[in-house]
Formats: C-alpha cells, sequence, structure tokens
C-alpha cells in the first residue's frame, strides 16, 4: 500500500483530469470533482509528507527496471513538501475558478487542463531523471498555454505569444542542455549524474552544460535579464489562472535550479558568483518595475520577479543557514502569491476595473473584506510575526556570516521597496475616497453574486491566508523543516544512497 | 560524418535563433521549429553515432560483445519530437488567432498589453 505512495498524487490528478474530461459541457459537475478531487488530494499530500517525514527519503522505480537505468521517483522532503503547497494553492484555486472563471471559459475545459497543470507541477517535482523532468516541463507548458489563451482575448493573445515564444525557447534550451550532459555522461538519472559529473575531467563542458542549464530554469523562474515575458503576460488571462500560474509557474524553475545546482552541478565557484549577481539584480529591478506600476496585477507580477531574487540569493550563496532561508522563502511565497493574485480578481470582481488610481473606499464598503487582504499584503512585506519576515532573517544571517555586504544590501533594499509598494497599494485601493466608476455592462459584480458564489470567492483567500498566518506564528516548525532540507541538499549522499538503495532491495 | 553532423547542427541553431528575433509571427515559428530539429540532432549527435551495429543481443549470448548503438538518444529524440510537434501545432493555431484578433503579423505592434488599462 505504501510502497507506491510517492506516485499517488499523480495518478490521482491524472485520474481526475480524465473526469473531467468525460464531463466536458457538465460545468456544475465540474466545479464539484474538481473542488473534492483538490480536497482528497491534499490529504493524499498530507499522508505522503507524513510518511516521508517519518521514514526519510522515498523512491519508487517506474517498472521496477532499476536505477540508473529505469525513471526513478524520488520523494525527499524538498519534493513532498512542494507537492503539498501545490495541493494546498490547488485547491484554494479550484475553489476560486469554480466562482470567479465565467462559464464560456469552464465550456472549453478549463478544470480538466486545471489538473493536468498540477499533474505536470506534481511530476516534476517527484521526479528523479532529467528527462522526464523536461516532460514534465512540456505538460506544465502546454497546459499553462492553454489557460493563458483561453477565452482569445486580444490581451491574451497577445499576452500568449510572449509567454509561448519565451518558454518554449527556455525548452529547447533545457533540451540542449540535456544533449551535452547525455554526451558527457551517457546518464539521465539525477542521482547517477550526480556521481558522474563529479569525476569529469573537463571541467570547462561541465560549466558551459551549468550555464545552459541556468539559462533554461532561469527564463522559467523569472531570474534578471530572463524575465521580460513575465510582466508581459501575466497579468492577461483571468486572475484565477494567474494565481496558480504566479503562485507555482516559476517556482517550478526555481525549484529546478535548486535542484539541478545543489545535486549535480556542485562546488562551483563561478556558477555560485554569477547566480548571486543575478539574484541581486533581480532583486532590484523587479522592485523598481513594481514601483512604477499603475494596473494592480502588473504590480503582483513584478513583485513576482522581485521575490524570485530571495530565493536565489540563498542559493547563490549556497551555506545551509542561506538553503534553509530558500527553502523557507519557497514556502512562503507560494502561498502568499498565489493568495496575492486571488486578493487582486476579488478586488477586480468588486470594483470592476485593475486600476489602482480609479480603485478606493474598499474600507469604506468592505471592512471585514480588506482586514482579511491586509494578511497576504503583510505576509508579503514579512512584517514580523507575518511569514515573510522570517526567512529573510536566515538569508540576512546568511549574508553575514558570508560577509557578502551586497547581498545584505539587496535583501534590504528589495524590502523596502516591497514596504513602500504595499504601502501605496493599500493606501489607494483600501483608504482611498471612493472613486466614483461608470457601472459596466454585462459584468457579474461581486455584490450581485448569490451566496454560494461569495463564500466560494472569499473561502480560498480565508484558506490561504490561515496558512500564511501558520507559517508566520509557527515559524518554528517551518523553520525546523526547512533546515531539514537544506541538510538533505547540502549532503547530497542521502539522495544518491536513497535512489541506489532501492534498486538493490527490488532486484528478484 | 560528426563533423558535418556537427556544422549542420550549428546551422540549424543559427537560422532558428535568427528567425526567432524576426519580427513576422510565421517566421518565428519557423525559427521555433528549426530549432528544435537543432537540439534533436545535437541529441542525435552526442550519443555517439554507431554504423551498422544496432542495440540487439544475438540469440546465442548473453551480453553484447562490440561496441553497439546507444538506443536511449533515439528514444529521446522520438520524445521530444512528438512533445514538439503538438506544440507547433498549438503554435500554428495560436498565431492565426492572433492575427484575426490584432490584425497584424508584426510583433513590434503587438504592445496593446504594455499600456495603462
Amino acid at each position: 500500500m505504501t510502497q507506491q505512495l510517492v506516485l499517488y498524487p499523480l495518478l490521482l490528478q491524472l485520474f481526475l483530469s480524465i473526469i473531467l474530461m468525460f464531463s466536458w459541457k457538465r460545468i456544475s459537475w465540474q466545479r464539484v470533482i474538481s473542488i473534492l478531487g483538490g480536497i482528497l488530494n491534499l490529504g493524499v499530500s498530507i499522508w505522503l509528507f507524513a510518511y516521508i517525514w517519518e521514514n526519510g527519503t522515498q523512491t519508487v522505480q517506474a517498472g521496477n527496471w532499476e536505477a540508473p537505468f529505469g525513471i526513478t521517483f524520488v520523494a525527499d522532503t524538498l519534493a513532498v513538501t512542494l507537492v503539498l503547497l501545490t495541493s494546498i494553492s490547488g485547491v484554494a484555486v479550484s475553489a476560486f475558478s469554480a466562482s470567479s472563471i465565467i462559464p464560456a471559459r469552464l465550456k472549453f475545459g478549463y478544470f480538466p487542463i486545471f489538473h493536468f497543470l498540477l499533474l505536470g507541477l506534481i511530476g516534476a517535482f517527484l521526479t528523479g531523471d532529467i528527462f522526464n523532468l523536461y516532460v514534465w516541463f512540456e505538460i506544465i507548458i502546454i497546459s499553462s498555454f492553454v489557460l493563458i489563451t483561453l477565452g482569445g482575448e486580444k490581451a491574451q493573445l497577445e499576452g500568449a505569444v510572449k509567454y509561448f515564444t519565451l518558454n518554449i525557447l527556455a525548452s529547447m534550451i533545457f533540451l540542449t542542455a540535456i544533449a551535452v550532459l547525455y554526451g558527457l555522461t551517457g546518464s539521465l538519472n539525477m542521482a547517477d549524474l550526480s556521481i558522474k559529473v563529479a569525476a569529469i575531467e573537463n571541467r570547462g563542458l561541465v560549466e558551459i552544460t551549468a550555464i545552459l542549464f541556468l539559462v533554461a530554469f532561469g527564463i522559467k523562474a523569472a531570474v534578471f535579464p530572463l524575465y521580460f515575458w513575465l510582466p508581459a503576460s501575466y497579468h492577461t488571462p483571468p486572475s484565477a489562472v494567474s494565481a496558480i500560474f504566479g503562485g507555482l509557474l516559476t517556482k517550478v524553475g526555481v525549484y529546478a535550479l535548486i535542484r539541478v545546482f545543489t545535486l549535480i552541478f556542485v562546488g562551483d565557484v563561478f556558477m555560485q558568483d554569477t547566480i548571486l549577481v543575478m539574484a541581486i539584480l533581480t532583486l532590484i529591478s523587479g522592485g523598481l518595475g513594481a514601483l512604477i506600476q499603475t494596473n494592480l496585477r502588473k504590480v503582483f507580477s513584478y513583485l513576482i520577479i522581485c521575490h524570485i531574487g530571495y530565493m536565489i540569493i540563498g542559493l547563490g550563496m549556497y551555506t545551509e543557514v542561506a538553503i534553509a532561508g530558500t527553502i523557507f522563502y519557497l514556502i512562503h511565497d507560494i502561498v502568499v502569491k498565489t493568495n496575492l493574485f486571488m486578493v487582486g480578481g476579488l478586488i477586480y470582481r468588486i470594483k470592476g476595473t485593475n486600476n489602482i488610481k480609479s480603485l478606493g473606499g474598499l474600507y469604506a464598503e468592505y471592512p471585514r473584506l480588506s482586514l482579511l487582504f491586509a494578511i497576504p499584503l503583510f505576509s508579503l512585506v514579512g512584517i514580523p510575526p507575518l511569514s515573510g519576515f522570517w526567512p529573510k532573517l536566515s538569508l540576512l544571517t546568511a549574508g553575514f556570516n558570508d560577509q557578502s555586504w551586497w547581498a545584505i544590501g539587496a535583501i534590504l533594499f528589495a524590502s523596502l521597496i516591497t514596504l513602500v509598494i504595499i504601502a501605496k497599494v493599500w493606501s489607494n485601493v483600501v483608504w482611498k475616497d471612493k472613486v466614483e466608476l461608470p457601472k459596466r455592462l454585462n459584468f457579474r459584480y461581486f455584490e450581485n453574486l448569490n451566496k454560494t458564489r461569495k463564500i466560494q470567492l472569499v473561502a480560498p483567500i480565508v484558506f490561504l491566508s490561515i496558512i500564511s498566518l501558520y507559517i508566520g506564528f509557527g515559524a518554528e516548525h517551518v523553520q525546523q523543516l526547512s533546515t531539514r532540507v537544506a541538510g538533505e541538499l547540502m549532503d547530497n549522499q542521502q539522495y544518491i544512497d536513497a535512489v541506489f538503495k532501492t534498486g538493490q532491495n527490488l532486484k528478484p | 560524418m560528426e563533423i558535418v553532423l556537427a556544422i549542420m547542427i550549428g546551422i540549424l541553431y543559427a537560422a532558428g535563433i535568427y528567425m526567432i528575433l524576426r519580427r513576422s509571427l510565421v517566421k518565428l515559428i519557423l525559427g521555433i521549429i528549426i530549432l528544435g530539429n537543432g537540439a534533436n540532432l545535437l541529441i542525435f549527435l552526442l550519443g555517439r553515432i554507431t554504423k551498422g551495429s544496432p542495440p540487439i543481443i544475438p540469440g546465442d549470448l548473453k551480453i553484447f560483445e562490440a561496441a553497439y548503438a546507444d538506443p536511449i538518444p533515439q528514444a529521446l529524440i522520438l520524445t521530444a519530437i512528438v512533445i514538439s510537434f503538438g506544440l507547433q501545432s498549438f503554435a500554428i493555431i495560436l498565431i492565426k488567432r492572433a492575427y484575426k484578433v490584432v490584425k497584424t503579423d508584426d510583433l513590434d505592434e503587438m504592445n496593446a498589453i504594455d499600456q495603462d488599462s
């Protein structure tokens, strides 16, 4: 029963998408199946997480082909943590989409594709094979292409062309990198690669391969010189889609960077310095970009870029404390960014616009909702004791230990800029006097929705806010988790042993 | 043989990137297709080319005796071709829709999303 446990979240998502495809035209069924399936998936992910927490890294060899010959699925603590977060965000966005996505879009297979996207994400986190990772990435991007274009509005299509081109270019670079790596080592299993890459004498070629991986995942994760597709596309689809994109799609790039640069290309000082510089520039340029935007969702898009810097900077410093900070930030950021875009969507549903200048008076109309919005917004800034504060503490400690003053400066600067932006958003949207807006025809305003729909819009935000609060107030537990993940990542012998030992046990 | 392939892959990559940098949408798609073919050939080349020895063990032996062609790169290429075929067909439909809605195939004029809304 537990032997194949690693695969259950994957299989469940696949099963859900197939069921949803069979009820293609029955939207009300799809809503129910998607939400219930999401809750079930959350349960399975918690089970998997608890099992890994107790028993350590587990592996499954597809078709019982022992490593390194078959495709391995590895559930270490990092992977299951991310699977759990995917399930949390997934169920929240399912519920939010059920009410916020218009039926015309739902009729064209929104929910099946959404679950294919989650399938791809979970697969990417669990796989232990570099080519299999490529395949999961392709599943993710093709689902995201459909989600971003679904509806076919002008802005969506324009955004989609840019999103499509850069993502497919990233995939090609990733494929090139895999080709070169296979030519160098003759292996695709990540644990096996870790051993074989360390033994290669031609370090120049290894470094070039590492740079190819850095560029490919850098485009996906939207780091400094490679992020321009993100602000051009993330604000175009419906906000439920932006929520899952903002919460998870860039993070899968960050995950891939963390995995590749802690397992395969280890201890390369030049690469670490490059990552550090990229991270510092990401923090600064993302923050400055967000400062001048007036579209609420574009502000959030630039904040995604800015905060990717926090995750990459820990990877650049490459000490256990720094990696722990990175992991903590990743956990915090997935929850908060998903929530932030849903908040943006709800504000749009209330007011009918995204422009900060025409928004206002939210506190006077919806005081309780405004207080709810305060949780994700101020968690994002990291006002203690909310969740954004603790990972920055770890990162700053790591910076002081390393004496990398530029990194410390960038972290503090980006924090300050985020504070300024959130203060600006808060005072404009919530506190400013109400701006009279012309009523839009054929627009479903929040106040006109029935009670179930309202609950479906607000409940996911409440759910994710509670999780954010838990990450903030229960920081001790999350810190314990992050430190454990960092320990596993720094000592990659554990990962390698887990992959190969299971291989021996399964021998007939 | 290897050197010819290497030069050809270089040309494909260069042509692909050049086409992607053009402003026309159709050339963009062509560039992506060419780049994809270049990447597939690169996997083929880096998997080492072994002529005339398929990876089949003769019936009376247990293991390979001589060098044999590695089947994995071909499996990888097959997967990559299928995936890129799907993506390309999506891309063609996407640019057709984009052309109909935006009424231009010039990427420089697709800038409505950069304006304030």
